[in-house]
């Protein structure tokens, strides 16, 4: 064990202090809450520990502990449908913002170098606007009356207006424009720090432009590409705004499933038992990717 | 010569905005020669090396390999590869996919493939490493994976951008050799860019001095160092001494005369009176101890120990100051006061100016 000084050790400590009063105690306390029984009362559950009641008591609390909750979220289809369907559509919105930025980040990648830092700041220049704004400006764009199907009339393109407001397509539209910049800023980062020599030497060997993508440049960027798609897919599994917004009644995302259990059948045991199930379905494909990350560098 | 030549390049010109990368630079390349494009960062050696790859394109001027202009053509569609001076080596494949590489593109069957790299692999002694990831290789592997990458598919012409510039310098000289060794046996034309001296003289059987755009002497190793075009070429290429002085022709013979003394001059071009500068390496220099009358005499200030050779720096009594390399078991030490004889014709004189 190397020694470190008192000042160090403090250092050392500080990220692991904060990810316990930041993360792993939030957590808890919604672990706790999701393990108690619903009361109608303020807060609306029947406190697990109470300081109060001192050590004594704690052991029987403990056995008291109801799994009940746990059990309804597996009878219930409807949480399984939601969580279902938020996979499904946090993935496809994750396939088409990878297939979107893709082609974006390869021209920033390429753009002469004294562009780039003004390429860059334009794809984050949303993040200056509020979010909720921008998912509204949605609705101007998409309703039946908006600018898209106004557009598409008046090119004679179409005779009735495309239903796509209130419909999980565009759900998928709000994910793929508000996560852009998440996929973009990886991918951007895995191509720029691609040597451009690579791509001379595969020319020079009878490589072909089509060869030089397929062979080098993407392979070469799949680490870019498999981290945009987790900052995107996970936020976006357990996206609230998007589909409340932009979304019909029957777009089924576990994450407006949660809000109106908390909010309104207030019942909170229910709710954090979503949340915990949510947080563990999540952290399985980081798992996964992190094990393969780990063995390609082995 | 008598067939073609294996590169031609024909008044190529280039220039990058403001900057004159090449300027009507010729060059004829033989069957199985060792090429050597030398000079300093800058002169265009790396440009002219990638008009030939085809990595660049001309404003004016042609290049043909075997005869066939290809200077239109994509670098895939030439007959060259490069082997970089970064290696480029594809981090993401082994030893094994990167040297196969250039052949499964041009279509090599599975056995072919198999059969060239193994034998590539042999050439450079890397056998056991062929299935080794690139990171896991050391600095002198990779740089012999990157020759055998750019040897597998048999091309007419090898090009080599500071192939040795990133090993450490013992491993240099050994790969010097290596180097040599395997262009020999293979018979491929080789040209190498470099900005070390030693490594061109070293390793081409001709080079082409380069400064700012334009070839300054094209010539075998040995006429570049003992007869260099001028000034330039004479400086970047070994060390050497400048002295200025002027041409007297009398009915005795020509005399480079320099502010210490007369030195004879069996051959000279120049006419009586000219001014004119003699470079003289330090080996045309031999140091005496007994001090005759009329001598060139110096006093020794410096003698640096070299290895192989001492390095002495002899002022003399005008206040020139010459490098005079000896034998290392001379001894002379500082303070000592010696002779200096420089030979008839040793070194090379320009008119000022050249």
């Amino acid at each position: 064990m190397p020694r470190f000084s008192p000042g160090r050790r403090i250092v050392l400590t500080a990220p692991y202090l904060w990810i316990l009063a930041f993360f792993l105690a939030p957590m808890a306390l919604i672990l706790k809450i999701s393990l108690s029984h619903p009361v109608e009362a303020r807060p609306p559950y029947e406190p697990l520990f109470s300081l109060a009641e001192g050590p004594a008591l704690w052991l029987e609390k403990l056995q008291a502990l109801s799994l009940e909750t746990y059990r309804a979220l597996i009878d219930d289809p409807l949480y399984l449908d939601s969580y279902l369907s938020s996979l499904w559509l946090a993935a496809i919105s994750t396939l088409l913002t990878l297939l979107v930025a893709y082609p974006f980040a390869l021209a920033m990648a390429r753009a002469p170098r004294h562009l780039r830092p003004l390429l860059v700041g334009l794809a984050i220049a949303p993040f200056w606007t509020s979010f909720l704004i921008r998912v509204y400006a949605w609705i101007m764009l998409l309703k039946d009356e908006g600018l898209i199907n106004h557009a598409l009339m008046a090119l004679h393109l179409i005779d009735a207006p495309l239903e796509i407001y209130a419909t999980s397509t565009a759900v998928v539209i709000g994910m793929v424009y508000s996560y852009l910049p998440f996929m973009l800023l990886p991918l951007y980062a895995a191509l720029e720090r691609q040597d451009p020599a690579l791509r001379e030497a595969a020319a020079d060997l009878g490589a072909s432009p089509a060869d030089i993508f397929w062979r080098i440049t993407l392979p070469l960027s799949a680490r870019g590409a498999v981290a945009g798609s987790l900052m995107v897919f996970i936020p976006a599994v357990g996206e609230f705004v998007i589909p409340d917004v932009l979304g019909g009644p029957q777009t089924l995302m576990i994450g407006r499933t949660l809000w109106s259990e908390f909010f309104t059948n207030r019942d909170w045991p229910m709710a954090s038992a979503v949340a915990i199930l949510l947080l563990a379905l999540l952290i399985l494909p980081l798992v996964v990717v992190e094990r393969l990350r780990a063995e390609g560098e082995g | 010569m008598s067939a073609r030549p294996l590169l031609e390049v024909e008044n190529a010109s280039k220039r990058f905005s403001a900057v004159t990368a090449l300027d009507d630079v010729s060059i004829d390349i033989a069957e199985g020669e060792f090429f050597a494009l030398l000079g300093p960062s800058g002169c265009g050696k790396t440009t002219l090396m990638r008009l030939v790859a085809g990595f660049e394109r001309a404003d004016r001027g042609r290049v043909r390999i075997n005869g066939v202009d290809v200077s239109n053509e994509p670098p895939h569609r030439r007959p060259t590869n490069m082997m970089f001076q970064s290696y480029a080596l594809f981090p993401h494949l082994d030893v094994f996919d990167n040297i196969a590489f250039g052949l499964r593109r041009q279509g090599w069957k599975r056995q072919e493939v198999s059969n060239r790299v193994a034998e590539l692999l042999e050439i450079v002694q890397l056998s056991e490493l062929r299935k080794r990831r690139i990171e896991q290789l050391s600095g002198g592997q990779r740089q012999r994976v990157a020759l055998a990458r750019a040897l597998a598919p048999k091309p007419a012409l090898l090009l080599l951008d500071e192939p040795l510039g990133a090993l450490d310098r013992k491993l240099r000289e050994e790969t010097q050799f290596q180097l040599k060794d395997i262009q020999r046996r293979l018979k491929t034309g080789f040209v190498i860019v470099t900005h070390d001296q030693d490594e061109a003289l070293a390793l081409a059987n001709r080079i082409a001095v380069m400064r700012a755009g334009r070839i300054e002497q094209i010539g075998a190793p040995i006429e570049i160092y003992e007869r260099p075009a001028n000034r330039f070429v004479a400086g970047f290429v070994g060390a050497t001494n400048f002295l200025s002085g002027r041409i007297e022709r009398t009915s005795e013979g020509a005399f480079f005369v320099a502010p210490f003394g007369r030195i004879r001059r069996e051959a000279c071009a120049l006419e009586n009176g000219a001014k004119a500068l003699l470079s003289l390496r330090p080996e045309h220099i031999a140091l005496a101890r007994d001090l005759a009358d009329g001598a060139i005499v110096g006093l020794v200030e410096d003698a640096a120990f070299r290895g192989e050779t001492t390095q002495a720096r002899v002022k003399l009594d005008d206040g020139t100051r010459l490098l005079v390399s000896c034998a290392k078991h001379a001894g002379f030490a500082p303070s000592e006061r010696v002779r200096l004889d420089i030979g008839s014709n040793a070194g090379a004189v320009f008119a000022e100016g050249a």
